[in-house]
C-alpha cells in the first residue's frame, strides 16, 4: 500500500469520521427519520444539540474518570510502598464496594444531598472508576521483578526513584489498561445521569423511552456507543505506543 | 577493604549469621563460601546494606556502614545477582549507565565510560550499546550486569552467585573475565557461591561460612590440604577427589622441566596441572611440550611430575 494511503486503513479514523458525522450531522437525517416513525414530531431530538450534549457527557466523564485515575493509581503508589502496605486490604475492600454499589443506587443516594444536576452523576461515576484503575495499577507495580528492584536498591537508586524511573515505567501498560477500562465503562454508565437532570447522550435516550419517541433512543444509543468504542480504540493505540520497546510487564485487564 | 566485626543476625529466634568476624584485605579477590542458607548472602547483602543486621560492626574502608546514608553507601559499591535485574525498560547503555548517572557525571564522560566497560566485558560497544535485555542470551546479560556493577568504579564489588544460572561453558569464560578484570584493576571483591571448583578457580582468600558462623579461612591450598574441621573436609570434597582439585591449583610452571622437550600439541605455561593431566589423558602420552604466553618453547612436563604434585 502506497504510504500515502496508509492512514486511510487505521479503522479509528473511520469511527471517528462516522462519529463527527453523526454528531453535527444528524439533522440532515430529518427525512429519513420522517419516513421511518412518521408518528414522530420533530423526527430528531431538538431539545438540545448533539453537540451539546456529547461536550456535556464528555465533561462529566472527563471529571469523573481523571479524579478516579489520580485517587485510583495515588492509592495503589501508597498500597505499595512499606508505609501504607497495611492499608491494602482496607482500600482493596473499599474499592471493591464502590464498583459493587450500582450507580443507579448511588444516584438516587446522592440527589438528596448533592440535588438534581451533573453533581451526583460525577460522583458516581468516580466511585464506580476507582476500583479497575486501582487494581490494575496494583498489579502492575507489583509485577515489578524482584530481581530489577534487588538490583536497583543495591546499586543506590532511593524509593522515589525507585519509583519514577523503574516501577512507575514498568507498570505503565497495566495502569493504562485500567484507565482504559474505567474511561470506557464511565462513558456508557454516564447515560443514566440524564434521570437525575445531567445534561448527557443519555438525554434522548430517556426522552425517548419516556414520550415513546423510538427514534431519539436510537440516536443517542448509536452516538453512545460510538464514543465509547473511539475511546477504547484510542486507548489501545495509545497502549501500543506507549509500551516500552523492552517488553516486560503486560496488561492485566 | 571490608571489616566484618562480631556481626550477628536473627530471623525471630533463628540465628543467620552469629558472631561473624571477617576481614577482606584491599586488592583481594575473597569467596564466601558454603552450603545454602549458611548466612553467606546476607552476609553479602549486610555489607551494603540491604539486610539490616543486630549486632556487630562492618566496616568499609575504615567507615562504619550504618554511618553512612544506604543510597550513598551503595553507589560506592558494585552490587551483581544471580537473577542479574537489568532493567528491562532500558537499553544496555542506560543499564551500565544506572550508578553513573546517579552520581551526576556528565554525559560524554558516562558515553566513555559506557564504550570501555563493553570493550572490557568483550561485547562490541557499538553492537551492544542501543539494545534490550530481552535481545541479550544469559551470558551477555550477565556481562551487561557485571558491567553495570563495575560502573562508577566502584572501590568494592559484591557478587552474590552471579554465575549459578549460566551453562558452563558461559560460566567458565565470566569466571575468567572476573580473573582478568580483578587482576587489571585490583578492586576488592567479596563473591558468594555454593560452588567448589568455581570457588578454587577464582579465590585469593576463601572463607567457607557453616550455620552462620566462619568454618575455615584461607588460601584455597591451605583449605584443601588442611580442612578445619570435618564439616569442611566434606564441603571440599576431601579424600582422594582433592587431589584432583589440588592439581588445578598449581600451575605447569611450578613442575616445569626447564629446557628439555617433548613432541606434540605444546600446552601454556599458565595452565593448570589439571589441564597438563587432561591433554595426557586425550592423547595417550606421558609427556607433553611446555610454551611461554607467547608461544616459546620453556621445556616440557611428565606424567610423574603431575604425581609428584599431587601427593
Amino acid at each position: 500500500m502506497p504510504r500515502a494511503l496508509q492512514p486511510l486503513a487505521s479503522p479509528v479514523l473511520w469511527v471517528a469520521a462516522l462519529f463527527v458525522g453523526l454528531l453535527t450531522g444528524m439533522p440532515a437525517l430529518r427525512p429519513i427519520f420522517a419516513r421511518a416513525f412518521p408518528g414522530v414530531r420533530p423526527p430528531v431530538f431538538a431539545r438540545a444539540s448533539f453537540v451539546e450534549l456529547w461536550l456535556s457527557h464528555a465533561g462529566l466523564v472527563g471529571v469523573a474518570s481523571g479524579a478516579a485515575i489520580v485517587i485510583g493509581v495515588g492509592l495503589a503508589i501508597f498500597v505499595t510502598r512499606p508505609a501504607g502496605r497495611d492499608f491494602r486490604p482496607l482500600v482493596s475492600t473499599l474499592a471493591t464496594v464502590g464498583q459493587t454499589f450500582p450507580p443507579a443506587a448511588v444516584l438516587a443516594l446522592a440527589v438528596p444531598a448533592l440535588g438534581f444536576g451533573p453533581r451526583p452523576t460525577v460522583v458516581a461515576l468516580f466511585l464506580y472508576g476507582i476500583l479497575p484503575v486501582l487494581e490494575n495499577a496494583i498489579a502492575g507495580l507489583e509485577g515489578v521483578s524482584p530481581a530489577v528492584r534487588d538490583a536497583a536498591r543495591g546499586m543506590g537508586l532511593s524509593a522515589w526513584q525507585m519509583l519514577r524511573d523503574v516501577e512507575l515505567p514498568l507498570a505503565l501498560p497495566a495502569i493504562l489498561a485500567g484507565m482504559r477500562l474505567s474511561v470506557t465503562i464511565a462513558i456508557g454508565t454516564a447515560t443514566i445521569g440524564s434521570t437525575v437532570g445531567a445534561l448527557t447522550l443519555g438525554t434522548p435516550i430517556f426522552d425517548g423511552l419516556a414520550g415513546n419517541k423510538l427514534p431519539y433512543v436510537i440516536q443517542g444509543a448509536v452516538l453512545v456507543a460510538l464514543f465509547a468504542i473511539l475511546t477504547d480504540m484510542i486507548f489501545a493505540r495509545l497502549e501500543r505506543r506507549l509500551r516500552h520497546p523492552g517488553g516486560g510487564a503486560r496488561a492485566h485487564a | 577493604m571490608i571489616e566484618i566485626e562480631r556481626v550477628s543476625k536473627a530471623y525471630g529466634a533463628r540465628p543467620v549469621v552469629d558472631e561473624l568476624t571477617l576481614t577482606v584485605p584491599d586488592g583481594a579477590l575473597c569467596v564466601l563460601l558454603g552450603p545454602s542458607g549458611c548466612g553467606k548472602s546476607t552476609t553479602l547483602r549486610m555489607i551494603n546494606r540491604l539486610e539490616p543486621f543486630d549486632a556487630g560492626v562492618i566496616r568499609v574502608a575504615g567507615e562504619d556502614v550504618r554511618r553512612v546514608p544506604p543510597e550513598a553507601l551503595r553507589r560506592r559499591i558494585g552490587y551483581a545477582i544471580q537473577s542479574i535485574g537489568l532493567f528491562p525498560h532500558w537499553r544496555v547503555e542506560d543499564n551500565i549507565a544506572t550508578v553513573p548517572r546517579l552520581l551526576g557525571w556528565p554525559r560524554t564522560r558516562v558515553r566513555d565510560r559506557v564504550s570501555e566497560l563493553l570493550a572490557l566485558l568483550r561485547l562490541d560497544p557499538e553492537t551492544y550499546r542501543g539494545k534490550y535485555p530481552h535481545q541479550l542470551s544469559g551470558g551477555e546479560q550477565q556481562r551487561v550486569g557485571v558491567a553495570r556493577a563495575l560502573a562508577a568504579d566502584p572501590e568494592l564489588l559484591l557478587m552474590d552467585e552471579p554465575f549459578a544460572a549460566v551453562d558452563p561453558v558461559t560460566r567458565a569464560a565470566l569466571q575468567g573475565e572476573i580473573l582478568r578484570i580483578q587482576q587489571a584493576t585490583k578492586k576488592t571483591m567479596l563473591f558468594v557461591t555454593h560452588d567448589i571448583e568455581e570457588a578454587l578457580r577464582l579465590a585469593g582468600v576463601i572463607a567457607i561460612m557453616q550455620g552462620g558462623r566462619l568454618a575455615q579461612w584461607g588460601t584455597p591450598l591451605d583449605i584443601l590440604e588442611h580442612p578445619a574441621n570435618d564439616f569442611v573436609a566434606g564441603f571440599v570434597g576431601g579424600g582422594e577427589a582433592s587431589g584432583l582439585k589440588l592439581l588445578s591449583l598449581h600451575k605447569i610452571a611450578d613442575r616445569l622441566r626447564r629446557g628439555e622437550t617433548a613432541v606434540g600439541e605444546p600446552i601454556s605455561s599458565e595452565a593448570s596441572l589439571r589441564d597438563a593431566l587432561a591433554a595426557m589423558l586425550a592423547r595417550h602420552v606421558d609427556r607433553l611440550p611446555v610454551v611461554d604466553a607467547a608461544g616459546h618453547p620453556l621445556g616440557a612436563i611428565t606424567l610423574a611430575d603431575l604425581v609428584r604434585a599431587g601427593e
